[in-house]
């Protein structure tokens, strides 16, 4: 009989943080520039400049270690990472080892078999490398230092989660707490959140972990849990074979579903951290750790109990809704611009999910205005335009926030209210069709789903399908 | 010297501060380091027990920049700084990961 495993699975999760400047100068964060053009002297690590720390980094590290239950070290300092490699311009990292921002905490999730917190040893906050590139024609790589020193925090977690499924469910709701808190916009495929998976594997009932692996190059939710599986497989492999994991980083090549032993950074594990002496300790006062506290937005529990008791909209909608916090946003915006709260959730429970499944994204890609949303509720309230030209007019939105007013005028969507025309349009339907007539008479009552069709084809869609119904049933007596 | 430094950590040491020593240099960095550890026992054998770790030697905390772009593109004079440079980038010899 073949044995039983158990994974064990903790993760390391740099996050980019949304500041506007990096963490050490006054360079720009912006994602997409060109190489080398947010760099200066500190970021691109001359000899003599001297960093100075954004205050926001701290507010938005704090922040994030509140929200997910950490005690927040009052007294921090940063320490230098030593290694040789050119996306590392200093030959440094500046990076917190010995006393990291936030400490203990833990965040809960939810399994098949109920609620499970998720342990949470510390985050830290550092520096992000530059980009190395490689040149195919010269066979050289060319780096880029744009992203050298935007601020990070890497959130390790306890090895507490045995399944892919726990890990997914981990990082949505890390994910969801940060971007709630505005401190990131998690975005994996940006690389804006980016999670290494330490995985080992021991036979079910021991006490002792067996050694692990760390894995890297995930960039989504999929390749993640693939890489999982791929990993475990593996280990478990090597074990019936009597063979040992041996402990190294390796690489997951998603297209290949299989990972790879990175060729190690020669002795790179000797890092040989030590206080940085350029940087002072940053001390947080109880006075400041409060009024960090006190700026804490809404989170998604807090939103979810404000939206049951304000909206009459059903649970499963305020699940969803509040599942992301750029949909949330959208909805709350398009109610402010007047718009009925059934209507706007409508819009996005249907239409706009039907289209980002679609289109294979995620709610965080919306790209659409809550003004245009509200606009086009606001032209089906007036009856200007029926739902069936609605859905249509919703897609271009969606697709590119079109102006919905400007769109119907131009492409003459609008519904025809001319009674006086409808109704001659009607009664020549009638005139046309004497045997739906006859049937709908002799007590089919569906046959005026044809006669209606059979208008809204005459006016080639542009009439208020109640107002058909009315008219004809008027007709009919 | 109380502190002798074998030839295997002075070969690993120059690895990791990516120095090629000479046979010459390596013996004149074995007696340099094994007197500075010398020093280090010295200062060992203070009582520091009750002495908190210094974190700076000024006594100067939370020194911060808001957070406001002041920097501007400053590529071209940056980019003067590399040894080798390619379409705006610093250019370096191929590198695997």
């Amino acid at each position: 009989m073949s044995k039983q495993y158990e994974t064990v699975i903790g993760l390391e999760v740099h996050v980019e943080l949304a500041t506007k400047t990096k963490i050490f100068c006054g360079c720009s964060t912006e994602f997409g520039g060109a190489p080398n053009t947010h760099t200066c002297p500190v970021c691109t690590g001359m000899p003599g400049s001297l960093p100075v720390l954004n205050k926001q980094v701290v507010e938005y590290a704090m922040a994030v270690g509140l929200a997910t239950n950490c005690t927040i070290t009052q007294f921090n300092k940063f320490d230098r990472k030593n290694y040789f490699y050119p996306d590392n311009p200093q030959n440094y990292q500046i990076s917190q080892l010995y006393l990291p921002i936030c400490r203990d905490g833990g965040i809960e999730i939810d399994t098949p078999a109920g609620k499970k917190t998720i342990g949470i040893h510390e985050i830290h906050m550092e520096e992000d490398a530059g980009k190395l590139i490689h040149d195919e024609w010269e066979d050289c790589s060319l780096v880029d230092y744009n992203r050298s020193g935007v601020p990070l925090i890497e959130i390790v977690s306890e090895p507490d989660m045995r399944s892919a499924d726990e890990v997914i469910a981990y990082l949505e709701k890390l994910r969801l707490i940060i971007q709630y808190l505005g401190a990131s916009d998690c975005k994996l495929n940006e690389g804006s959140m980016r999670a290494d998976v330490n995985l080992s594997v021991r036979e079910v009932g021991a006490s002792e972990f067996g050694t692990r692996t760390e894995m890297k190059n995930l960039n989504s939710f999929k390749a993640i849990a693939r890489a999982i599986e791929g990993e475990r497989a593996r280990q478990i492999e090597l074990l019936e074979e009597g063979k040992q994991v041996i402990q190294e980083t390796r690489r997951w090549d998603d297209n290949k579903e299989y990972s790879y032993a990175m060729r190690s950074k020669e002795d790179a594990q000797d890092y040989r951290y030590f206080p940085d002496p350029d940087l002072v300790p940053v001390i947080i006062s109880d006075e400041w750790l409060n009024e960090v506290k006190a700026k804490q937005p809404e989170l998604q529990a807090e939103k979810k109990e404000r939206y049951k008791k304000e909206f009459d909209i059903p649970e499963y909608d305020i699940d969803i809704i509040t599942g992301s916090k750029h949909m949330a946003d959208i909805f709350e915006e398009t109610i402010s611009l007047g718009a009925n709260p059934k209507k706007v959730s409508n819009w996005l429970m249907v239409e706009t999910m039907r289209l980002l499944k679609e289109h294979e994204m995620e709610p965080e890609d919306i790209k659409f205005s809550a003004t245009n949303l509200a606009k086009l509720i606001q032209l089906t309230d007036e009856k200007a335009i029926n739902s069936t030209v609605a859905k249509e007019v919703f897609e271009q939105i969606f697709n590119e926030d079109i102006d919905p007013v400007a769109y119907v005028e131009e492409k003459g969507l609008k519904t025809v209210n001319d009674e006086g025309a409808l109704r001659s349009t009607i009664e020549q339907v009638i005139a046309n069709n004497p045997q739906s007539v006859e049937d709908y008479k002799s007590g089919k009552k569906k046959a005026i789903g044809f006669l209606v069709g059979q208008t809204m084809k005459e006016m080639k869609g542009k009439a208020d399908p109640s107002m058909i119904n009315q008219i004809l049933v008027e007709l009919l007596q | 010297m109380a502190n002798i430094i074998s030839d295997e950590t002075i070969e690993y040491v120059g690895i990791l501060a990516k120095l090629e020593l000479s046979e010459e240099e390596k013996e004149q960095a074995k007696k340099d380091m094994g007197s500075m550890l010398d020093y280090i026992d010295m200062l060992n054998q203070l009582d520091t027990s009750e002495v908190e770790p210094m974190s700076h030697v000024f006594s100067v905390n939370n020194v911060f920049r808001e957070d406001v772009v002041t920097n501007g593109d400053d590529r071209e004079d940056i980019i003067k700084n590399a040894p080798a440079q390619k379409e705006g980038s610093f250019k370096v010899p191929k590198t695997v990961d």
